[in-house]
């Protein structure tokens, strides 16, 4: 397939999750959905079931919600509890709920007082001391209670040779979309901020073999190509989420193309892999958890060092870009909490950077237009 | 007539005192002092004889004596978003060195008074003092404050020394929440929120001190199941092995032992007082527990919070026996306050609930401060249990059970904006009370810490309508 009949495919896909969703139960398939952060999907796919991620919405506003939600939480949560309280999660048979921050711990409980009787809750609590054995055991211990509940779904056992199959599956698409990041980069006038997005995004709406191999197709027709003499500037960009077109356009109008990302909802997700040569696929899923480093999510055990900051001043730096765009999500704390320090790093490489206060509800975008256009100047002045 | 302040009462504050009297003179002293989550097992520290101070506790002070939003402003001005917890604010502009201190006037070598502060001046009679010119009361001068600046000490002590470095030390506010040492490590336990962890670790990264982590995550069942607490006492095990590194020390089994038993006790006694809530009318206000809660957050751990507990609990008995209290107002109507009262505010809390006859006679920080344990796997169920991270049907439970025993006829809600963890069900478990209960629940937008997010009116008008909800149930009642 052609590069644009590929990017097609997956900005369609990207933008139709509730179309896959009835297409997959029509298909006799079950669909567990998925809440950030870092359940383990694998098991979902392990037990031939379909997972679909779920992030909240750029077409929704909270209203159904307000009834379980002060104000001050992230839309990502709000707006996956409204989209269960409205309907448009009807047709998933399970969901999981992770509890890393704040706001996800309280609201599993507003999923399955909500939701309990409509479809089955999952419940996960990840360790945050999780390099230790005692904390491997635990987050296995806490996926061996989610793989039993989507047993209780799919009607039957999870082997391990499913899961190994799974982890080698996940890991694939994991480097597929590594290299995709790169090749995006290296190809910014063929991929821009927009379709780079819709890519990235798709993965979480499509089922996973059928994506790795257009990703893959993809890569290699990107490969093909000679790499761009990109006229623009690069950025990396930061934050929980960024997947709204209309914010994107800005970059793709202020020639800004996106060289990589410390995004959760995009390379923060894929980073890591699962050890494929652990006998116990359990004890895989959970050293790849235990692996998963510079998250402002995730404890630090070095934190007395700025390893975060530093990480993602480096990736600017390796990347090729000339400063940063952080991407902060509204009511964010884990994010916001480790925005100082990430400062501290930029600054001391003398990385230009803004902050964008984003929100899922936004539709109007005329401040962010004007802090990135200003930006693109000061990017100008860094090549 | 002043208010008589209680034997027990006198012996919580010192308890709270000395506590902070011994961290400072150690520090002093060249020993170490750290800083540590309010359910951090303060046994194991007790252990190790270390002194460890508490910055929820030092913000809600802080807070009360009004200088939260310099130091929350502070924070914002490193970057620390208004989201943030206001606690966490506070603590990080702490921790990075910024102190509220006196405005000094060079010229005059004295403190700026700030002529908004003070209480009315009041003539023999105690009778307030028109100013004939404002037609406002005089201000009493002994009574009124200078204006609050910020300062840094980092700055202060990179000085040379001498009179100017003195000075501004001098300038400091005296309170006991100013003068905490900065940490030479920092003990973290996230059972009430995950916000601690990154809290923690800013902390550990600015003074480039040991963190030390108990992870208790959020449980989803009332019970605590034994891989639960499998994984929490593991961390109990590693957590003694780094304060051995920490110290130097081994680990004193006696000693931890008697810290549990001081503990248990502590907490038998801090339950006993919360349970004299349940007479009519109660011989306290519930308020007052707010206060008491610093002995069960800092001194858990010392026979003398027992003691002081304890010493309350007879006064109250003595106090019950009379048919007397020490609310400042005849009780007509119960409520549960529940959340985290709004510190800096304190005043305006209590001003509408005077008015109106209502006493608070159920919080929620009784049930969950009372960490009774036998051994250690159940000393590790009882840290699974903080207000924040238990599930919605324990949740629940522990509010149904107060506000039954404590006969409550309302319940007065803090959406507190500091808190998304506490806030986080807080509608579902609204709806519940009202069914369970029969009770009306009102709700009020406002802060543990920034003033900021705090309104009056707002507030006064809930409580309004949840005084009219309660008489009409009342009266409902009696018909």
């Amino acid at each position: 397939m052609s590069i644009n009949a590929l990017l097609d495919e997956f900005k369609v896909k990207a933008a139709s999750p509730k179309k896959l969703l009835a297409e997959y139960k029509a298909q006799g398939k079950k669909v567990v959905g998925v809440l950030p952060y870092y359940a383990p999907d694998e098991l979902v796919y392990a037990a031939g079931m379909v997972p679909m991620g779920i992030w909240g919405s750029n077409n929704k506003t909270i209203s159904r919600a307000k009834e379980y939600c002060a104000t001050f939480y992230c839309t990502i949560a709000q707006l996956a509890l409204e989209m269960m309280l409205d309907g448009t999660m009807d047709g998933l048979d399970g969901v999981i709920t992770p509890t890393i921050c704040d706001t996800l711990r309280p609201m599993s409980q507003n999923f399955r007082v909500s939701m309990g009787e409509k479809m089955s809750v999952i419940f996960l609590a990840h360790p945050q001391n999780r390099f230790e054995d005692f904390g491997l055991q635990f987050c296995m211990d806490q996926y061996n209670h989610v793989k039993k509940e989507l047993e209780k779904l799919s009607g039957k056992e999870i082997t391990n040779e499913a899961i190994q199959d799974a982890i080698k599956v996940y890991n694939k698409s994991r480097a597929a979309r590594r290299e995709f990041v790169k090749l995006a980069s290296d190809h910014c006038d063929v991929i821009t901020p927009v379709k780079r997005s819709a890519v990235l995004k798709a993965f979480y709406f499509m089922e996973k073999p059928e994506y790795i191999e257009k990703l893959n197709e993809l890569n290699a027709e990107l490969k093909a190509l000679p790499v761009c003499e990109w006229e623009g500037t690069k950025v990396v960009t930061s934050g929980i989420i960024c997947d709204n077109p209309k914010l994107l356009e800005i970059f793709e109008e202020n020639k800004i193309a996106i060289a990589a990302d410390d995004v959760a909802h995009e390379s923060r997700s894929f980073r890591t892999d699962a050890p494929e040569d652990e006998a116990d696929p359990m004890m895989a899923l959970a050293k790849q958890f235990a692996n998963i480093d510079y998250e402002v999510l995730l404890y630090d055990p070095k934190s007395a060092q700025n390893r975060r900051g530093e990480f993602v001043a480096n990736m600017v730096k390796e990347s090729g870009a000339q400063g940063l765009v952080l991407f902060m999500q509204q009511f964010c704390d884990p994010e916001e909490m480790e925005y100082p320090y990430l400062k501290k790093a930029l600054n001391d490489a003398d990385i230009p950077h803004i902050k964008l206060g984003i929100d899922q509800q936004m539709r109007d975008f005329g401040q962010a237009s004007t802090a990135i256009q200003a930006f693109a100047d000061v990017l100008e002045m860094q090549k | 007539m002043a208010k008589q302040v209680s034997p027990g009462v006198l012996a919580l504050r010192k308890v709270v005192d000395d506590v902070h009297t011994e961290a400072r003179e150690a520090k002093k002293r060249g020993e170490l002092v750290g800083w540590s989550s309010s359910k951090f097992p303060c046994e194991l520290a007790a252990a190790f004889d270390l002194h460890v101070m508490y910055p929820e506790n030092q913000a809600a002070g802080i807070a009360a004596n009004r200088y939260g939003e310099i130091l929350c402003q502070a924070a914002e001005d490193l970057g620390y978003d208004n989201d943030i917890c206001g606690y966490a604010r506070i603590s990080l502009a702490y921790a990075d060195g910024k102190r509220a201190a006196r405005k000094f006037d060079p010229e005059t070598g004295e403190y700026v008074i700030d002529p908004s502060t003070g209480r009315p001046l009041k003539d023999a009679e105690g009778k307030v003092v028109m100013d004939p010119e404002t037609g406002k009361p005089k201000k009493d001068p002994k009574t009124q404050t200078p204006y609050i600046v910020l300062d840094d000490l980092n700055e202060i002590n990179a000085m040379p020394d001498g009179p100017e470095k003195e000075r501004r030390l001098e300038a400091i506010s005296p309170i006991r929440q100013m003068q905490i040492p900065q940490p030479d490590f920092v003990l973290c336990c996230n059972n009430i929120c995950n916000c601690m962890t990154k809290w923690y670790e800013n902390i550990a990264r600015m003074h480039n001190i040991p963190l030390i982590m108990i992870d208790i995550p959020y449980n989803n069942t009332v019970e605590v199941d034994d891989e639960n607490v499998r994984y929490v006492r593991a961390q109990f095990d590693q957590a003694i092995k780094q304060l051995e590194k920490l110290t130097g020390k081994k680990f004193d089994e006696k000693k931890f032992e008697q810290a549990c038993a001081n503990a248990n006790r502590t907490a038998k006694a801090w339950l006993k007082v919360c349970d004299y809530l349940q007479y009519k009318p109660a011989p306290y206000s519930g308020f007052d527990l707010f206060n008491h809660m610093a002995d069960v957050v800092t001194a858990r751990a010392r026979v003398e919070a027992a003691e002081a507990f304890e010493l309350l609990a007879k006064d109250l008995e003595e106090t019950v026996k009379n048919g007397e209290t020490t609310t400042p107002f005849p009780e007509k109507y119960r409520v549960m306050f529940e959340g985290i009262p709004c510190w800096p505010k304190l005043p305006a809390l209590f001003k509408p609930l005077k008015e109106h006859g209502v006493n608070v006679t159920a919080v929620v920080y009784a049930p969950a401060f009372g960490f009774v344990y036998n051994n250690m796997d159940e000393m590790a169920r009882a840290y699974y249990k903080a207000p924040n991270s238990v599930c919605i049907e324990q949740g629940v439970d522990w509010r149904e059970g107060i506000c039954r025993d404590n006969k409550v006829d309302g319940v007065l809600v803090h959406y507190n904006r500091s808190c998304k963890p506490w806030s986080g069900y807080m509608a579902e478990m609204q709806r519940r009370f009202t069914d369970d209960l029969g009770v009306p629940c009102a709700g009020f937008d406002g802060d543990q810490a920034d003033p900021r997010n705090f309104n009056a009116a707002q507030y006064e008008t809930r409580v309004q309508g949840l005084v009219e909800a309660m008489e009409a149930n009342k009266q409902a009642k009696e018909a």
